[in-house]
């Protein structure tokens, strides 16, 4: 059955996935708060969103400014008039090359894709285990599956995201909450743009609404597409003494 | 700081009937101080709080959306205990099992005692909360020589019934909204031993179950019917009425130095063979219209087996706390959880309206699942619930479909309560709105409560979602 949404928030919606969640929720007749730290790209959003007749709010936010979620999180709420659903789809992925040690950048990336996905969720959760409903969705990635020679942090940063919506969901669900964890394998981004040997590759577009057909479900988890379930099943079997000489 | 108490954590916080819930900021301060200073802050900050010790009430009472709830049940220190006298001076951050496990041992029990052992005195004093023995002794206001109350404005008043008298008589039953009690005195009912003599009674019918209750009253020193809310026709308000009676040394089979013993009071840590921990999960599937009317022909059937006036023995805590053999029952009603309505009535009138009240949520298709009936007297508290009547608590449930029917179902009953004079009870209160408070209790109470409220919480420091849904508009135009 398709749930529908009457009050919807994504943060990182400015490009990718959450940009399409974003437009697609809109769509479908929620209306949608949305944010990201770019402000520019967040307002050409709001008005892809606002053109074709949908409902937003758009806020210029850092999610590494922790101190300012919860006072977001309720200006938010009231000014949707409720929550029903909540995405976290910000994430970076910066390059890091062979030999490169880089903290800052390191660093970033936990920030971004597990500790504001910690920081906004919790307090989605808190609002939805209070209702005794409402829809949490994730967007972590099959990253997160294995620890991976070229995206050490990266994979290190989805594993705990992975691991992190698991307990949610476990913590949540006996209060009626649906925690949704999306691992997408690989989208046509500007997350993916420049990297070489991309395969299977779809569009954000219909990354965003295979995700959504994945919530309808209660409490998945799940590769986006599907297909991507085969590739985890090996890469998760692969021993590690052939793991750490292969390229993958 | 600025804004120190709201980067304080924030939690899931609900009723004790899980149907009104809330997320708030949450603190536990362990001293009198540490409390005074969170009133001050929160005045600073614009913040507001409620009062909470172990979450109890059924509704409202202790939540605040959004705001700042600050758990006192840390403050629970006995400060001092006379053990010629029966008086105990506590933090009342104290539960009623932290004082009947203290005074058993000693021949003391506490002389009024809610359903339940979980609940804070402080709480229980802010509800003025009655027993099983309401009609005999009282409420729990009654037993309550004196207090130490600090007020929002900062101030810690000494009140009895010769110091600050108008304040002792509205803090206890005000809900809380005054101050927070940070010492209180209790005078303790001497007991000889660790039982009571219970008798069972069988009614058929509402008639019958009100007849015994004037035949009996003021006799036993407990009395106290469970009915039927399920059944109609000519069966309805039919039930089992036990009333109890203190049982002298002499006729104790134990012998009162081990029926007074902790450990002879323990209820049962399995029923038919389940951890009691489990036994919420099997009441589960009962718990809807058929189920309900099943378990409860059972029950009533069951009591058959005795005839009727059947007598036994029983330990305090079995026939006090029969809300604490079923850990967790609360969550049997499933997501949506359960509120209580407990009307009070006048004596003249309370078979009349009871009678309409179960026909009437019978008929919406909302039966009470579990029907109290117990007897009161008047009190001198200020909002006191308690009239020379009856009350009948009654067990509902809430789910995401019925929700603003029941609401509505509240709303109708109130209004045949209202005019039969009855009067409600804060610590279950889920449904009143504010033109019913002020025709339950008057102009001049409820004024004279607003004028207190005004005098020693300016601000309008202490502001739960019950005094937000009751005295808003009044207050503070919302």
């Amino acid at each position: 059955m398709k749930r529908t949404y009457k009050h919807a928030l994504v943060i990182g919606a400015s490009s990718g996935i959450g940009e399409e969640l974003a437009v697609q929720l809109a769509r479908d007749g929620a209306h949608v708060a949305i944010v990201a730290r770019r402000a520019e790209e967040l307002e050409r959003v709001a008005r892809r969103i606002r053109e074709a007749g949908g409902t937003v709010f758009a806020h210029a936010h850092d999610v590494r400014s922790y101190e300012s979620v919860d006072p977001l999180f309720d200006r938010i709420v009231d000014e949707l008039g409720g929550l029903d659903c909540a995405v976290y789809a910000a994430g970076v992925m910066p390059r890091v090359v062979e030999g490169e040690y880089d903290f800052a950048k390191d660093r970033a990336m936990l920030e971004v894709n597990l500790v504001g996905c910690v920081a906004w969720m919790n307090r989605a959760a808190l609002h939805c285990e209070a209702q005794r409903a409402g829809t949490l969705i994730g967007v972590s990635s099959i990253a997160g599956e294995r620890g991976r020679r070229g995206a050490p942090v990266y994979c290190t940063s989805k594993a705990g995201m992975t691991a992190y919506l698991e307990a949610l969901r476990n913590r949540c669900s006996r209060y009626g909450v649906n925690v949704v964890t999306a691992k997408p394998g690989f989208i046509d981004t500007p997350m993916t743009q420049g990297m070489s040997g991309l395969f299977w590759l779809i569009s954000a577009a219909e990354a965003a609404r295979r995700i959504l057909k994945l919530a309808n479900g209660r409490g998945r988890s799940g590769f986006v597409p599907w297909r991507w379930s085969l590739v985890a099943f090996v890469l998760k079997r692969i021993p590690s003494f052939l793991f750490r000489r292969s390229n993958i | 700081m600025p804004s120190e108490l709201r980067r304080a954590p924030r939690r899931v916080v609900a009723g004790f009937g899980l149907a009104m819930r809330s997320y708030s900021h949450y603190l536990e301060p362990r001293s009198t101080e540490e409390l005074a200073r969170i009133f001050g802050r929160a005045a600073e900050e614009g913040l507001h709080i409620a009062l909470r010790g172990t979450g109890n009430s059924y509704g409202d009472a202790a939540i605040a959306h959004r705001e700042l709830v600050v758990d006192t049940a840390g403050m629970n220190r006995v400060l001092s205990f006379d053990r010629e006298q029966g008086v105990i001076d506590i933090e009342p951050g104290v539960t009623i099992r932290d004082l009947w496990t203290q005074v058993l041992p000693h021949g003391f029990w506490p002389a009024v005692v809610p359903g339940t052992m979980k609940p804070t005195l402080a709480g229980v004093a802010a509800m003025n909360v009655h027993g099983k023995n309401n009609y005999k002794v009282g409420p729990i206001g009654d037993h309550v020589l004196d207090f130490d109350l600090l007020t929002p404005a900062g101030q810690t008043l000494r009140c009895s019934r010769t110091e600050n008298r108008e304040l002792f008589h509205a803090a206890i039953s005000g809900f809380g909204m005054l101050g927070a009690f940070t010492r209180m005195k209790l005078r303790l009912k001497h007991v000889e031993s660790g039982f009571l003599r219970v008798e069972t009674i069988r009614t058929r019918d509402l008639a019958e179950s009100f007849a015994i209750f004037e035949e009996r009253c003021p006799e036993p020193d407990y009395l106290v019917g469970w009915l039927d809310g399920v059944v109609g026709g000519r069966s309805a308000g039919r039930g089992v009425l036990h009333a109890a009676s203190y049982l002298p040394a002499s006729e104790d089979p134990l012998g009162a130095a081990r029926s007074l013993q902790i450990e002879a009071q323990e209820l049962p840590s399995r029923i038919l063979g389940v951890p009691k921990s489990l036994l919420w999960m099997g009441m589960r599937p009962f718990l809807n219209n058929l189920g309900v009317r099943c378990i409860n022909a059972a029950k009533y059937q069951a009591s058959r087996l005795h005839r009727n006036g059947h007598r036994y023995l029983q330990s305090h805590v079995g026939f006090a706390f029969l809300l604490d053999y079923v850990p967790e029952w609360r969550r049997a009603y499933g997501l949506g959880g359960l509120i209580q309505y407990q009307p009070f009535v006048p004596r003249a009138e309370a078979p009349r309206v009871f009678g309409e009240l179960i026909a009437l949520a019978r008929k919406r298709g909302m039966p009470p699942y579990l029907l109290v009936l117990k007897r009161h007297r008047p009190d001198d508290f200020l909002l006191t619930h308690a009239v020379d009547g009856y009350s009948l608590a009654m067990d509902l449930r809430v789910t995401a479909a019925n929700r603003e029917a029941l609401w509505k179902l509240g709303h109708d009953m109130s209004e045949i309560v209202l005019a039969a004079g009855g009067r409600f009870y804060f610590a279950k209160d889920a449904l009143l709105a504010p033109h019913h408070v002020r025709r339950a209790w008057g102009d001049e109470r409820w004024n004279a409560f607003l004028a207190l409220k005004r005098t020693h919480d300016p601000r309008g420091v202490l502001r739960t979602d019950l005094a937000r849904r009751l005295l808003g508009e009044e207050l503070w135009g919302s």
